[in-house]
């Protein structure tokens, strides 16, 4: 199996505003997110990064998706380099959380055409698609409503069918079932599933272990921006649930800090 | 034009013209402009008109043979004034209009007065009221009567004493110098609104409700975001100040009087608008852009108002420097300020004394800012301390 996602060394340091210093209680001025991290996925797999909240996994999928750039560190997709080549990348990948809004004056129609003329699909490919996720995702009724009259599970719908209008390789999903209730959380999971068996690799960051555990073929735990372990679900678990496994190794890394 | 660039466009003009709330408050100000200036001119008319037929009251103690000729001659009734004190009370409450003091035998006195002389020259007090119109109407006819009496009286020479026609500014000319000290700080004024109605809803508003990056994870240029979403502001920008010119233009004749000749707007041909809007064109990009990146720096719609202010005060006296600057500026270096050059260009074009030259270089110059303008955007869309800022 090719590796088609290949990250090195990634580190992130932000710098605290006086707000943020405030808020969080903090005398620091910078916070590293994320610390030298490295991992391979393969293609057609998901892959999941488990971890506690501020553990940097958003910054770690920001910076997959070209949205902000390492300080130091690379990460190649199919090859492409998200420092020097950030268009081809963008190109290559499909990128959700429940970050990225939708406008809401426009219809899930519009924005399907519109997001298909910024990644310039073809208008056939277009509307064969289209019809394809909207039917599946039951979007088609709703097709000509605004965004801002539809509710929270069909607004992540729409999100989903239009983050991947180019039918990407690589599907990068930060929190794919926040907010959801399990009859769409279930929607977007057997999607996930299906998208794998086309051969699609996808990424996903979570602290659900079920999710996890449902649906990942590899595993990566990060805390505190570092990955801790890193490897098929079965070798990580080794018979125990997740979410034991995940507190052993959680306290290891804790004694290791101290 | 790039296709994305098109496609951008094509989606904030969708926006702007789906949307009925932003179109009425786009649309709107034209609107209440006319309906205000309308109602001002109208209030102003009647305050300032008077009546033609209005026979003023006035009275006189010590009325000469002289002037009471002279009055009856200008069709003015002077009554003879029973008790001074009286008269000047009821000037003060306005049941009179005029009270004329004359000094005892002031024929007489007139007639024996030696200019140079050492003597004191023979005083009359004039008792008015500035509070009301025709009080001061009276006060001027009497005055001017009294003072054509006094020359008369010693001769030496008079200017512009015959009938023609001594003011030999046009009509046009007087109305356009009219125009050209008002107009383009009006002008100005509804440019930035127009601008910031449209801007920071656009640039402010997709980062506090998150869409901007949902944009900036496809392969898009940057620059053509940019682009794209400055033609397309300039266009909605353009409408607000096409809105509130033309009210201006159709409410300013019942602002000046109607009755008052010569102004009306169809003074100017159609080079004269075809520069103007030129003008305008590249004003509104200038001003676009310059609030379009005052709010990339926003993280909420409000904020972007707040961080436009500033601009908008300097809008504001940029604007007021064509009220005293006489006309347009002949320096060319005046024309590669922004905006300073757009209220000079229109202050020439109302003037009748633009040029090509400066319209021209004043156009050159707003397209290089403009362009220096998106350059700068698109660097702040590829920021991440802009985009994801906490
Ligand atoms: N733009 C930013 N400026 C400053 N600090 C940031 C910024 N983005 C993230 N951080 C900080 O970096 C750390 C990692 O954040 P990140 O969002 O990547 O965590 P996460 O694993 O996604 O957590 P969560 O489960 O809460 O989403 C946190 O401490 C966060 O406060
Ligand atoms: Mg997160």
């Amino acid at each position: 199996m090719r590796d088609i996602l290949q990250v090195q060394h990634l580190s992130k340091t932000f710098r605290l505003s006086k707000k943020q210093q405030k808020l969080e209680r903090t005398k620091e001025k910078v916070r590293v997110a994320v610390n030298d991290l490295g991992f391979t996925a393969g293609e057609g797999e998901i892959f999941g990064l488990l971890g506690p909240n501020g553990a940097g996994k958003t910054t770690t999928l920001r910076m997959l998706a070209t949205l902000i750039r390492p300080d130091s560190g690379d990460a190649l997709i199919d090859g492409k380099s998200v420092v020097t080549e950030p268009d081809e990348v963008r190109r290559r990948i499909g990128f959700l959380t429940s970050e990225l809004k939708l406008e809401d004056c426009f219809t899930p129609n519009y924005l399907y055409d519109f997001f298909s003329d910024l990644h310039r699909v073809d208008r056939e490919v277009r509307e064969r698609r289209k019809e394809d996720v909207f039917t599946r995702f039951g979007i088609d009724r709703f097709a000509e409503v605004k965004v801002a009259n539809l509710s929270t599970g069909m607004k992540q719908k729409v999100s989903l069918a239009v983050s991947l209008v180019h039918d990407p390789e690589i599907i990068i999903f930060d929190e794919p079932t926040n907010g959801l209730d399990v009859l769409t959380a279930r929607v977007v999971t057997d999607f996930l599933e299906e998208l794998r068996s086309r051969g699609r690799t996808i990424i996903v960051s979570t602290h659900i272990f079920s999710l996890v555990e449902k649906l990942c073929d590899r595993v990566g735990i990060i805390i505190d921006g570092q990955m801790v372990q890193c490897d098929t679900l079965a070798n990580v678990t080794q018979g125990e649930s997740l979410e034991d496994r995940f507190f052993q190794i959680y306290k290891e890394t804790a004694g290791d800090g101290q | 034009m790039r296709s994305s660039i098109f496609t951008i466009m094509k989606k904030e003009l969708a926006r702007f013209f789906g949307d009925r709330r932003l179109m009425v408050t786009i649309l709107m100000p034209g609107v209440l402009i006319y309906v205000v200036y309308s109602f001002m001119g109208s209030a102003m008319g009647d305050m300032f008109s008077t009546d033609e037929d209005y026979v003023p009251a006035i009275q006189a103690e010590r009325l000469p043979d002289s002037v009471s000729a002279l009055a009856e001659a200008a069709g003015l009734p002077v009554e003879l004034c029973a008790d001074v004190e009286a008269a000047r009370e009821a000037v003060t409450a306005q049941e009179l209009d005029l009270l004329l003091v004359f000094p005892e035998g002031f024929d007489g006195r007139v007639a024996a007065y030696e200019p140079g002389g050492g003597q004191a020259a023979p005083n009359v007090e004039i008792y008015y009221n500035s509070a009301s119109t025709d009080s001061q109407t009276a006060y001027m006819t009497v005055t001017g009567l009294l003072d054509a009496y006094e020359s008369s009286l010693a001769n030496k020479f008079d200017v512009n004493a015959g009938a023609g026609t001594y003011d030999l500014a046009t009509e046009e000319d007087a109305a356009g110098s009219y125009f050209a000290m008002l107009l383009p700080m009006l002008l100005m004024i509804f440019l930035y609104s127009g601008c910031s109605a449209v801007a920071p809803e656009s640039i402010a508003g997709e980062k506090e409700r998150g869409t901007i990056a949902t944009m900036l994870i496809t392969p898009t240029r940057r620059s053509d975001i940019a682009v794209g979403k400055i033609l397309a502001l300039a266009i909605v920008a353009l409408l607000s100040g096409a809105s509130s010119a033309l009210g201006t233009i159709l409410a300013l004749p019942k602002l000046m009087g109607s009755e008052v000749e010569g102004f009306s707007a169809d003074i100017y041909g159609i080079g004269d608008y075809v520069l103007l809007a030129v003008v305008i064109l590249s004003t509104v990009l200038v001003l676009v852009t310059a609030i379009s990146i005052l709010s990339a720096f926003a993280k909420t719609v409000k904020e972007a108002a707040s961080y436009s202010l500033p601009l908008m005060i300097l809008v504001m006296l940029v604007g007021v420097s064509a009220m005293f600057g006489g006309g347009a500026s002949r320096s060319l270096g005046a024309y590669c300020i922004p905006l300073y050059n757009s209220v000079q260009c229109m202050a020439g074009v109302f003037s009748f004394s633009a040029t090509g030259t400066a319209v021209g270089l004043t156009v050159a110059v707003n397209g290089g800012v403009t362009l220096l303008g998106v350059f700068v955007l698109a660097k702040m869309f590829n920021s991440e301390k802009i985009i994801f800022s906490r």
